[in-house]
């Protein structure tokens, strides 16, 4: 009997009965139904569900299996991120904010970082190699985040060889991350002002051998996937949405792009020196889950064209500053590794402990107090690997955010679920949330 | 983004009291935090006591009696500079007088303070004037100014214009008593869940919004988390004898 079984129980509730099904015979659940079983089946998927991109828990409503309606539940990974914000001080928050969109923390500390700028007035005072490493980091994140993307999309729809070759490129972009920042996710490396530290000696090589790699191996995707029939079966068609809709529900990102619309703001409103580096936008023209998997596909050969440019220009930098001129905003303390691991650089300890009073009463006052920003208001929007990516910030004068507001572009995205799904099978639905590409942590921040 | 000689609009924060030629003045007197209280600029949302952020013990550094005026940047007199004037009198001659309160042009970002009546036909001649075309609106947020008496919750609402390729700031406001600002849902659908949003955080309640219901806390949750009334949160932490409170009272600078 299955009645005992706690995991497929039956209990009824004040809108029916309900049925926890995981995984047994279908028709011993219809059975269950009785004499007269209702017509309307109602399918909670998620939110712990893997095809479901994290805890996203999807509301469908089906009739054999064909969805007529469909809904976004969301909420289950809120964290607070912007209400503990106002609780720290400016440079705190980018510990914070690199936790909202856990695939692309770079986007989230250059956005509230710009944004912090922008406050202050030194927009353009950022030392020239900051911005290129930026560039660099931020380039680098949007294939990391894109491999993930087609990695797990491919994997949902059991294309496992994708989803391995997927992760094995992110690994080594993550391997990057760590040779620069010190951590494969929520890095903290971009500061108000500028980067937390120059190069490491030998990055340069690292890069161009990823470059390399990245050369030879990006187009296997396109051979294992452009042309694969069953790929193009499951993916084309699937998760409709055009310029209109688009317009309509605010959604920008490969979704916009994958319409034929090239709107892209690295290209429109250039920000950290975008307008110096050459780069296509890439577009296509299909309006589906397969037309944006193409342009994701060819937006990392874009990247990894600005990488190599980036990777050129800081070649011709060495020893150049990262970090603002302004003593009183730029963080003191340089980063060194050391026998037990990475942390302060002893040359900087020497310098506040030994030999200038006023370095170390600096130090204090920075890190204790930080720096005060003039009241005001700015929103700053950067072109995150899923679409446009905002962040508004409140500053009354003083050391920390009186509000930080994050446009998240997964948020937005998401309201696009209903309108791609309804009317499409149940098996489409992962195919087209996963054209979406949302991640729950910026979602829910 | 916006030409840099909008920037030049910059609040006007450093005017301290005149000093007499001669006088030796110390660069830090004239640093804003230092600055007399009421010097009248701008719009005032608080103010700021102290240098740190406990109450009630006893604070021997003598900062104590610090008393420093918080004020966001007020009106901004014509003309604003760059593509603002064009585009603000074309709205202001497509939607008539009061409809908008105040304009702001800040860090060469447009704002408009519009009266909340008035928001959705703002918005709807916003997207669809030839000249003005902000067809994409990327949300809402709530800011809460509990000291601003009358106009405690504003609504901030980011458009762009992707055919001029311009950006715009709207700013709503309502009292804590009255917390109802019009939906823009059926002008910008997009804002469908950036309302329901900012209804969860802030209990700002928009008319006409097809199903404001809570989207980030759970349905039964009480309170609305981002105002500055509800508490962070947060429990002691000990670690080898050594007890550290919660961020929301602990001490810090203000």
């Amino acid at each position: 009997m299955t009645t005992t079984d706690p995991y497929a129980t039956t209990r009824d509730t004040t809108e029916g009965k309900v049925f926890t099904v995981t995984g047994q015979d279908w028709d011993s659940v219809v059975a269950g139904l009785g004499e007269e079983p209702e017509e309307r089946i109602v399918v909670n998927m998620g939110p712990q569900h893997p095809s479901t991109h994290g805890v996203l828990r999807l509301i469908l409503e089906i009739e054999g299996e064909t969805v007529t309606e469909a809904r976004c539940g969301i909420g289950y990974l809120h964290t607070g991120i912007e209400k503990n914000m106002e609780f720290r001080s400016w440079t705190q928050g980018v510990t914070f904010c690199t936790r909202m969109d856990y695939l692309s923390p770079f986007y989230n500390e250059a956005a509230y970082c710009i944004a912090i700028e922008r406050l202050l007035g030194i927009e353009d005072q950022i030392p020239e190699k900051a911005n290129v490493m930026r560039v660099l980091l931020m380039e680098l994140n949007r294939i990391s985040s894109h491999l993930v993307c087609i990695a797990t999309g491919g994997m949902e729809i059991g294309a496992l060889t994708v989803m391995t070759i997927g992760f094995r490129e992110r690994e080594m972009t993550l391997d990057l991350f760590e040779l620069i920042t010190g951590l494969r996710m929520n890095h903290a490396f971009i500061r108000p002002g500028g980067v937390a530290q120059d190069l490491p000696p030998g990055a340069l090589d690292k890069i161009r051998e990823y470059i390399t790699w990245m050369n030879k191996h990006l187009p296997e995707y396109a051979e294992l996937c452009n042309a694969n029939p069953i790929f193009k079966a499951r993916l084309q068609n699937v998760g409709y949405l055009d310029l209109t809709g688009c317009m309509a529900l605010g959604i920008t990102g490969p979704p916009l792009r994958s319409t034929g619309y090239a709107m892209d703001l690295r290209k429109t409103q250039p920000y950290c020196g975008y307008e110096t580096y050459d780069f296509d936008v890439p577009t296509w023209d299909t309006a589906d889950s397969y037309g944006r998997f193409r342009v994701r596909l060819q937006e990392m050969h874009e990247s990894l064209k600005i990488v190599e440019q980036c990777a050129d220009r800081l070649a011709k930098m060495e020893g150049e500053p990262v970090m603002v001129a302004d003593k009183k905003i730029g963080w003191p303390s340089q980063l060194a590794v050391g026998t037990d691991g990475m942390g302060n650089s002893l040359d900087h300890i020497k310098h506040i402990m030994g030999e200038s009073m006023e370095a170390l009463i600096h130090h204090f006052k920075l890190v204790t107090e930080g720096f005060r920003v003039p009241a005001g208001q700015a929103y700053v929007a950067l072109e995150s690997p899923r679409g446009e990516l905002g962040c508004h910030l409140v500053s009354d004068g003083g050391t920390k955010p009186y509000r930080a507001h994050f446009r998240d572009p997964s948020f937005a995205n998401l309201q696009a679920m209903p309108i791609m799904c309804e009317g499409a099978q149940v098996a489409d639905v992962i195919v087209a949330v996963a054209s979406l590409d949302p991640v729950m942590g910026g979602v829910d921040r | 983004m916006a030409d840099d000689d909008t920037n030049q609009d910059k609040p006007n924060l450093t005017t301290g009291p005149l000093t007499e030629p001669g006088t030796d003045v110390d660069a830090t007197s004239k640093m804003p935090e230092n600055l007399p209280e009421g010097d009248g600029t701008g719009e005032v949302i608080g103010r700021r006591d102290g240098m740190f952020g406990v109450r009630g013990t006893g604070d021997t550094s003598g900062f104590g009696g610090l008393r420093r005026q918080v004020a966001l940047p007020g009106g901004t007199p014509k003309p604003y500079g760059s593509w603002f004037d064009g585009a603000t009198e074309r709205l202001e001659s497509l939607v008539g007088d009061g409809a908008i309160e105040k304009v702001v042009v800040d860090r060469g970002e447009l704002t408009l303070h519009v009266e909340r009546e008035r928001l959705v036909e703002v918005c709807r001649h916003l997207r669809d004037d030839e000249a003005l075309r902000f067809e994409f609106c990327s949300g809402v947020s709530g800011v809460h100014y509990p000291n601003e008496t009358g106009r405690e919750l504003h609504a901030v609402y980011h458009l762009m214009s992707m055919t001029h390729n311009r950006r715009i700031r709207l700013e709503v406001s309502a009292p804590d008593a009255d917390p109802h600002i019009p939906s823009v849902v059926s002008v910008y659908p997009a804002n469908d869940w950036h309302e329901r949003e900012t209804w969860d955080f802030f209990g700002i309640i928009f008319d006409g919004h097809p199903a404001l219901t809570r989207i980030q806390m759970p349905d039964d949750w009480p309170g609305h988390p981002q105002r500055k009334d509800y508490p962070l949160g947060g429990i002691d932490v000990e670690y080898k004898g050594a007890v550290i409170p919660p961020p929301d009272t602990r001490r810090s600078y203000n």
